[in-house]
């Protein structure tokens, strides 16, 4: 007898098993199987409006005694949410015909300038339109134009006559920045999408405007007619800028990054990333970068060397420290090292002589954690949706559980530099990785007075010009790795560009260091660091997928990162 | 017809009665009130439930289930919004009610307030009703002074508070979840449903909107008893048992090409043959081609069935979207129906709020194929588009959040059903519309 409400929903037709504990609404339950609903306004992480009216469905209940009650309209699958028995339609000629239409309307008054638009490409009007919608439209007369505004953000433009009304960034704004710069102007077909009369839309979260806009109604200044989005290779990586770990994709053509796009990750931060992450990947292709190994020779002066001859002399002068005075080398790992490299520093180094001392790198700490959304005072409202954290290092916790791990505890750098000072410590190693390290000129220039200085690093900086020998590395671009976030959240980074001339990723730079032979293989590497290390245990998988693996690492200190971990959990940070 | 049927809502409006509150009080007024406020709030109710009063905005929803929908020992706030945004072309009904007589809808608010619950009342009232303003207020004022509004209603331990809220200039604020964001103070982008506002309304609190009409009729039923209000009107269609029948008196406003446009309070189920015959008949001594029942949404009745009774069943027979508001227009057999529907597109453009992508680009869309015909740019297949426009606006029940899509489909549909060779005539004369017509358009 099969008379009482089934346990699962149905989706054209296929029954579909519903997860325990979670509320789907349609267009939520047809992904799991398979199917897309095309929809505008709908976005995961802002409020239901229900208006663009692209996701309309037809919809019906199940009942007890088995009796299914489709609804006599069509209902707009966002706004259905699905219970047990829930039978849902997304292929009947009824809602193809509501597709159609709906994909009419936007059209209409749409100015198809798609061969100069920065969506196009990446664009649902066009993805939908080819999948739903007809191949002419219908309207004789004028369209309605409306005026381009490049005056909605120091980094936004708006593209008004492509916009389909959709109103994401505008729930945005109100729902996740809290600052709520955008609003709607106007009525009917004369809507339009603008900002207060000198209030533009520059919070640190503004450009997510831009990604969540689903045409190209919203564009970044700073990609705009940069690059056709289907040249564009992306590669999943993590934003370095904050500890919280933001998931991303390096997007680059013809090793020139473009631009890093948030990628979605309920383990870390959600949807979105602020723009500091956004904007602030530049110094990549800075004319400062370290490009050649360079050697400091009997003149005095620094000058090129080939990699194999620098690290020889590397290798050799570290090793006699090693034998002779092995407490006056240190070495400084920085928290934007990876994982893998941290590991392969500190465990070269320990193996010449357990006696070298190995401390944590500067780590800058900018203010207190910014969260959001913001209250028209500026102040923080609970619950957070998105934190920018105040350490501005992407691996503090993976490079401390290393220092843990073969020092014994964690040491910050600016505790031993006195020491650099009276010559107590005579040399040192210096893995940078920051591009902003040397904002601190005291710390650098005391680094700079050591008697035998090494600097693996990715910036000409003044400890840089210093050195005996600069080792020049790889930004977060250009390597593989692991970056552990301030929740515990091991995430990998994945090599999407070359660096310039002879930069090296810092593994291959280490791994040769250390005299290993074979190649730098991030994945083989977690396993023998799962091995060795047991709070990085859970690098044993060695790929950590798309969204990363949770380690068992200590967290420091504190209320304060519980309560992220815990809002990580939730998948709101 | 109807010659012993004695006004009520507008009784002193008809005696040019004195506005303010003593004279209102000398002609029997606030005893509805005293009647009310010794029920408990549940008797309330069931007398509204009683007497049978339907909505009179528009839609005809029974006004005592409405107010039962409240969630049940709800701690409050729970809001009364009256819904006095009249902007219905052609609907003037509640004007003259709080024009000419403000008392009878501020005691049918006292009223209203008992039964749910109520401490805090607002009159959303459309901006353009400058002189509705002042005298609602000063009425106000002087339930304050008189202390009918305040912390003791008439000495009783309920206390109220009305707020008159002027709005600022759009349509969309009659729709009662935009009426509800306007009055939030936000752009009024009617809300999705569920949740309806009875559970969730006004500043998220459960609130009931109802038309001002709505609640004079409150008043009377009251100050007269519920058997009154249901001596008059249509019974139910014993042979459709979802019909509630249409009770009490109606106001129904006739505008457009009648000798004499006026107000009439008649009971629900009144015909338009009677209402033009009221006005002194078509103007210019020409004949009716066609009447809109109840503000411009509801389509078209024809020459033919000048007999519908214009209760809240009879039009929806004949294929309008229902009685509407009874604010009738009359238009003559001089006039081209093209020339009406495209005044009537171009409100509806104007005034779509533009949420919804099918009401946003479809009503300026169904303007530009009016302006087709109108320009003696039309063809056959242009008809055939404006029947797919309009049907994808607005298939009933509707593809949008709020009626507004529907209410401009209907005419457009109704019309190319009823009046097709009006169309037709634009296409094969090739004419274009005369530059008076033009005019017709704001």
């Amino acid at each position: 007898m099969t008379t009482q409400v089934p346990s699962t929903a149905t989706l054209n037709g296929q029954e579909v098993a519903l997860p325990e504990g979670e509320s789907l609404n349609a267009i939520q339950l047809a992904l799991r199987a398979g199917v897309e609903i095309p929809h505008y306004c709908w976005h995961p992480a802002l409020s239901v409006v229900a208006s663009c009216r692209m996701c309309l469905v037809e919809a019906g209940q199940i009942g007890q005694g088995g009796v299914l009650a489709m609804q006599p309209k069509l209902v707009p699958a966002c706004q259905t949410p699905v219970k047990p028995g829930t039978v849902i339609v997304t292929n009947s000629e009824k809602v193809k015909a509501a597709q159609n239409q709906v994909l009419e309307f936007l059209l209409l008054n749409h100015p198809l300038d798609c061969p100069v638009c920065d969506q196009a490409g990446e664009c649902k009007l066009q993805d939908f339109s080819f999948r739903y919608g007809r191949g002419y439209s219908r309207l004789k007369e004028p369209k309605v134009q409306k005026p381009d505004k490049d005056y909605i953000g120091d980094q936004i433009t708006l593209f008004t006559d492509r916009c389909v009304m959709c109103t994401r960034c505008v729930r945005f704004t109100r729902e996740i920045s809290g600052t709520g710069e955008l609003q709607v102007i106007q009525r009917g077909s004369h809507a339009e999408i603008d900002i207060f009369p000198g209030e533009p839309c520059d919070n640190k979260l503004a450009g997510n405007v831009v990604d969540i806009c689903p045409v190209g109604a919203l564009c970044s200044k700073d990609f705009l007619y940069k690059q056709r989005v289907w040249w564009l290779e992306s590669k999943e990586s993590v934003c370095p800028n904050c500890s919280t770990g933001c998931s991303i994709h390096v997007d680059q053509n013809e090793n020139v990054v473009y631009r890093l796009k948030p990628r979605h990750n309920p383990q870390s931060q959600g949807h979105f990333m602020c723009d500091e992450g956004r904007f602030g990947f530049k110094y990549q292709g800075s004319p400062n970068r370290l490009k050649h190994p360079l050697v400091r020779g009997e003149n005095g002066s620094q000058a090129p060397a080939i990699w194999d001859h620098a690290l020889r002399s590397v290798r050799n002068g570290l090793q006699q420290i090693a034998t002779s005075r092995p407490a006056s080398l240190l070495g400084i790992l920085s928290p934007w090292m990876t994982v893998e490299e941290a590991y392969l520093l500190a465990s070269y180094l320990k193996s010449l002589s357990p006696e070298i001392r190995l401390a944590l790198g500067p780590l800058r700490v900018e203010g207190e954690d910014d969260r959001y959304p913001k209250d028209v005072h500026g102040r923080a409202v609970e619950p957070t949706k998105f934190t920018i954290r105040a350490e501005k290092a992407p691996n503090v916790r993976g490079v401390e559980a290393v220092l843990r791990h073969f020092e014994g505890g964690v040491i910050p750098a600016e505790q031993l530099l006195p020491a650099v000072g009276t010559g107590e410590i005579e040399a040192v190693y210096f893995a940078g990785g920051d591009p902003d390290f040397a904002d601190d000129a005291d710390f650098a220039a005391t680094l700079a007075t050591a008697k035998f200085l090494i600097v693996q690093d990715i910036l000409a900086s003044p400890v840089s010009e210093a050195a005996d020998y600069v080792l020049p590395g790889g930004t977060f671009m250009e390597k593989d790795g692991t970056f552990i976030n301030h929740a515990g959240l091991a995430q990998a980074i994945r090599r999407a560009v070359r660096g310039p001339e002879e930069a090296r990723p810092d593994g291959r730079i280490l791994w040769e260091l250390s005299g290993r032979t074979g190649l730098f293989h991030a994945a083989n590497l977690r396993k023998e660091i799962a091995a060795n290390v047991p709070e990085l245990a859970a690098l044993a998988v060695g790929d950590l997928g798309a969204f990363g693996v949770r380690t068992s690492i200590q967290l420091e200190g504190a209320d304060d990162d519980r309560r992220s971990a815990a809002e990580v959990a939730a998948g709101v940070s | 017809m109807n010659e012993n049927f004695h006004t009520v809502l507008l009784k002193r409006v008809e005696q040019h009665a004195n506005p303010g509150l003593e004279a209102y009080r000398a002609d029997g007024g606030y005893t509805g009130l005293r009647v009310a406020l010794q029920l408990s709030p549940a008797d309330v109710i069931e007398k509204v439930k009683q007497s049978g009063l339907r909505g009179r905005g528009g839609a005809g929803f029974p006004t005592g289930m409405k107010w039962s929908f409240l969630p049940k020992d709800h701690p409050g706030p729970i809001y009364l919004a009256v819904n006095a945004d009249e902007s219905e072309p052609g609907t003037f009904n509640n004007r003259v009610l709080m024009e000419k007589d403000p008392h009878q809808l501020l005691e049918g608010i006292a009223i209203a307030c008992r039964a749910i619950g109520a401490k805090t009342a607002y009159i959303y009232l459309r901006y353009e009703y400058g002189r509705s303003y002042r005298t609602l207020q000063r009425a106000i004022d002087e339930c304050y002074a008189a202390g009918i509004l305040g912390p003791r209603v008439l000495d009783t331990e309920q206390s109220l508070d009305i707020r008159l809220h002027r709005g600022a200039g759009a349509y969309i604020c009659g729709e009662e979840t935009g009426l509800i964001e306007s009055l939030e103070g936000k752009r009024a982008w009617p809300r999705i449903k569920p949740p309806f506002p009875a559970v969730e309304g006004l500043f998220r609190k459960p609130t009931i909107v109802n038309n001002v009409e709505t609640i004079a009729c409150v008043t009377h039923i009251f100050a007269r008893g519920p058997e009154w209000f249901r001596s008059m009107g249509v019974a139910p269609d014993p042979s459709n048992p979802r019909d509630l029948g249409s009770y009490g008196p109606k106001l129904y406003g006739v505008s457009g090409h009648v000798e004499r446009q006026g107000l009439f309070e008649l009971p629900l189920g009144v015909t338009s043959r009677e209402l033009i015959d009221r006005c002194g008949g078509i103007w210019k001594g020409r004949n009716v081609k066609a009447v809109i029942p109840g503000g411009l949404s509801t389509g078209f009745l024809t020459a033919d069935e000048m007999d519908v009774p214009l209760d809240f069943s009879g039009p929806v027979k004949a294929g309008c979207l229902g009685l509407g508001t009874a604010g009738l227009i009359v238009i003559d057999d001089q006039t081209n129906i093209v020339d009406v529907l495209f005044n009537s597109s171009r409100f509806y453009a104007h005034e779509s709020c533009g949420q919804c992508t099918p009401c946003r680009e479809g009503t300026r869309w169904m303007e530009k194929i009016l302006e087709r015909f109108r320009n003696g740019e039309g063809t056959e297949r242009d008809i055939d588009l404006l029947i797919e426009v309009s049907e994808t606006m607005g298939i009933i029940p509707g593809t949008t959040i709020c009626g507004l899509a529907d209410g401009a489909a209907w005419p457009v549909k109704s019309a190319l059903k009823k009046f097709r060779g009006d169309f037709v005539e634009y296409v094969r004369s090739g004419r274009r519309a005369p530059a008076s017509r033009l005019a017709l358009a704001h």
